[in-house]
């Protein structure tokens, strides 16, 4: 009997069935579960990196010094790590090297949908993409074998639904890996242009053999049915195209780069009529088109979110979906919010409270941009809010750059916002930055970083020390404050922003949802002090409810952490057991 | 056997995983094809959730669309009628649980929470099963098996062997909870 996996665990038996020992990351949805299953295994060394560049930089060592390494991001992380992957193209493998990128077709939770496979095009690196959880695990596999036999890097593209959706995965046993040799070889190693020169030739021949394996190795496979319908397509687009074509014929491509040029020419010319089925961009279809091929692909269907198989019937068959009956009611939505009990929901409390420009960033915090706190301004990229706040302030002058601050948490901060601030500092720049220390990386599902003092396998370690951090590289004011304590957060906040010299200000308050952070029951609104002002629904908790002539507490969501207290000027919130009213 | 589609629908943090984990052993235990699919990161956040789980011979997408569920297990009302056009038309069934959990728009006065959903979703699913879990879970001893009593109303519904669930369970379900949960698995199943 098999086992029912995650796509992301089944990458992580596969991984570990290849005998890897070394295995780095930067948690990022779809792709956290990978390196949070390979934690597990105790013969894998395996760790969260600060950044995506540096976790690829670690395999890349590892790699070099003869293990089989794997390493693992989503797909915005890619674009962190373009650095080291493009000249890792160059350098190729000593012991077999895999990076797992997870894209996000659709954003469930991303900030934009940009498509991996262009890397793999770009960086001249073989890609692979499985279509369901046993196939995450073999191609896992197979990519540490041709990692090795072709001296390169390969890419193991994942998508949300191949990576978030379980299914049967018939487990194996360990392979008996060995280290390979080390030695010390310059010339393929350090890469100056004089080495880099004769390295590009060897990726040009690689790439040549690696063709050939496209067309031959069986990992591009056609499934023939009825001649009249022919699709291409590969991850779960496939799995999209059966469920909606049934009987009709597939070339099920494995290997997303390089191509199978003949593969693909001989199966066009024997199906009358050829449609290409992927997500995102055209990329498989302009490859097609490159050969002359005709094709249907994205005149018929979009480069922008999810497929499903409906989706194929109606636009392809023309055919509509019964849905039947359907209630005409007004159904409200209901948006992500942060938690009741979020250390962050004071701080943007202050925020709002002085309407300040507030350069965001990525994490659950994000969430502040939106109703009822509405306190944030711009969201680009991990570690950006630095940056920005910077950039605004240079545009526009010292008092623009008081009323603007820059706001993210602390594993995003440790990723990329201490470059920022060191810029900040440098070039003069007198922005208040807030860095939200949590204790945990909070969005992705509570993982450890530099700044919690564990490991990821919850091992103690050295802990980031954010102050003495910001004063070596020279910013002076550097203030540890408590978002639940409103008052003087705000007095903080206000003294920082109207200095003329850059200020950080470490917001500290563990995340709600850690076992540790213990609150003392939940609270009630006394009606008879209640004078129905509504100044508690300001702070936007999702446990406050307004009744319209009263506002209550929902039992149920309330965590008992008590901000909402501190708002109200007529003690009316009170702890549930102390009160008859 | 036949393909069956079932949904799980809930808010971020009501417990949808572990139903989700249930249902999926008992399709290995029956030999089926089988796939469970939900999505993580921020939609978790107090959102809208939904699990797709799949049995059948053989399973390609692992996502369930409009009017594909044979049987949809809400944890709340809002989310109950946010995905009924998700039911199959005519045969499918939903089992729905009366919590209420106010929605951001509707806590800040933007929007107005529908009334007498249950009743408006029975009139137009006639095998539509209505139920306060949340009572029912903590009868048996913990609020949380409110995933266990909507399962044990979803297994009478399947006709698979009781006993294969009950395993399931076992097998899914830490020892220390496992009496309340196999105890609120018999309350959902006799309801």
């Amino acid at each position: 009997m098999g086992k029912l996996m995650l796509g992301n665990e089944a990458v992580a038996r596969g991984a570990y069935e290849a005998g890897v020992t070394v295995a780095a990351a930067y948690p990022g949805t779809p792709s956290t579960e990978i390196t949070e299953n390979i934690a597990k295994y105790d013969d894998i060394y395996s760790e969260w990196s600060p950044n995506e560049k540096v976790a690829l930089e670690v395999a890349i060592g590892a790699s070099i010094a003869g293990a089989r390494a794997i390493c693992s991001m989503k797909h915005v992380g890619l674009n962190v790590a373009a650095d080291p992957l493009f000249t890792v193209s160059y350098t190729g493998v000593n012991g077999g090297l895999v990076i797992m990128v997870a894209d996000d077709p659709g954003m469930h939770s991303s900030q934009n949908e940009q498509d991996s496979r262009i890397y793999a095009l770009g960086s001249k690196i073989p890609m692979l993409e499985p279509a369901d959880s046993q196939e995450c695990k073999d191609y896992v596999k197979l990519a540490f074998e041709i990692s090795e036999k072709f001296d390169a890097p390969v890419i193991v593209r994942l998508s949300t639904r191949v990576s978030h959706s379980q299914s049967i995965v018939n487990v194996g046993e360990k392979e008996n890996y060995q280290l390979k040799e080390y030695k010390k070889n310059f010339g393929k190693y350090v890469m100056m242009p004089a080495m880099a020169r004769l390295r590009h030739v060897e990726v040009e021949k690689r790439m040549a053999l690696l063709k050939d394996y496209s067309e031959n190795s069986g990992i591009n496979k056609i499934e023939w049915g009825s001649k009249d319908v022919g699709i291409i397509t590969s991850g779960v687009a496939y799995q999209y195209a059966r469920e909606a074509f049934g009987d009709v014929s597939y070339l099920k491509l494995g290997m997303v780069h390089p191509l199978p040029e003949k593969l693909i020419s001989d199966f066009a010319k024997e199906v009358k009529k050829l449609y290409i089925i992927e997500e995102l961009e055209p990329f498989i279809e302009n490859f097609a088109k490159g050969l002359g091929i005709e094709a249907i692909g994205k005149s018929a269907l979009p480069v922008m979110g999810e497929y499903s198989t409906q989706l194929l019937k109606e636009k392809i068959l023309g055919e509509k979906v019964d849905i039947g009956s359907v209630l005409n009611e007004n159904v409200p939505v209901r948006p992500p919010v942060m938690c009741p009990g979020c250390p962050h929901r004071g701080m943007f409390y202050v925020m709002r409270k002085l309407k300040l420009v507030v350069s965001g960033d990525i994490g659950c915090y994000t969430l502040g941009a939106l109703p009822p706190t509405e306190a944030m301004d711009t969201c680009v990229c991990m570690g950006a809010s630095v940056g920005i706040a910077h950039g605004m302030e240079k545009a526009r002058g010292k008092e623009f750059g008081k009323r603007t601050v820059g706001v993210l948490g602390d594993s995003t901060f440790i990723h990329s916002g201490i470059t920022g601030l060191i810029d900040i500092v440098y070039n003069k720049g007198i922005s208040t930055i807030l860095v939200l220390d949590n204790s945990i990386t909070g969005m992705t599902g509570h993982q450890h970083n530099p700044t919690t003092g564990y490991t990821i396998k919850g091992e103690p370690t050295k802990q980031v020390d954010l102050v003495k951090l910001a004063n070596a590289i020279g910013i002076d004011r550097v203030r540890v404050a408590d978002p639940f304590d409103i008052k003087e957060f705000e007095k903080v906040v206000k003294e920082e922003i109207n200095t003329e010299e850059p200020s950080l200000i470490i917001s500290q308050r563990p995340c709600e949802l850690l076992k540790s952070v213990k609150y003392e029951g939940t609270l009630k609104i006394k009606q008879e002090a209640c004078k129905n002002c509504k100044l508690c629904l300001s702070v936007g908790c999702p446990s406050l409810v307004d009744q319209g002539d009263t506002v209550e507490i929902n039992e149920a969501l309330c965590v008992g952490c008590g901000l909402c207290t501190k708002v109200c000027n007529f003690n009316a919130i009170v702890k549930a057991g102390e009160t008859n009213g | 056997m036949d393909k069956l589609n079932i949904m799980i629908v809930g808010v971020g943090g009501q417990g949808t995983l572990l139903a989700s984990r249930v249902l999926g052993t008992v399709a290995l235990k029956k030999s089926y094809d089988v796939k469970v699919s939900e999505v993580h990161g921020m939609a978790q956040r107090g959102g809208s959730v939904v699990t797709y789980v799949k049995w059948g011979e053989k399973v390609f997408s692992p996502i369930i669309e409009k009017g594909e569920a044979d049987i949809i297990l809400a944890f709340e009302q809002l989310e109950a009628i946010r995905w009924l056009q998700y039911l199959k038309p005519g045969s499918g069934k939903m089992i729905v649980s009366s919590q209420k959990i106010n929605p951001m728009p509707v806590i800040t006065g933007k929007a107005k929470y529908p009334d007498n959903i249950i009743g408006k979703i029975k009139e137009a699913y006639g095998n539509t099963i209505s139920l306060d879990a949340l009572e029912i879970a903590k009868s048996c001893g913990n609020m949380k098996a409110i995933n266990i009593v909507l399962l044990g109303v979803l297994a009478k519904s399947t006709g698979i062997e009781k006993e294969i669930w009950i395993e399931s369970i076992k097998e899914i379900v830490p020892q220390k909870v496992l009496d309340v949960n196999l105890r609120a698995f018999e309350a959902g199943y006799n309801v």
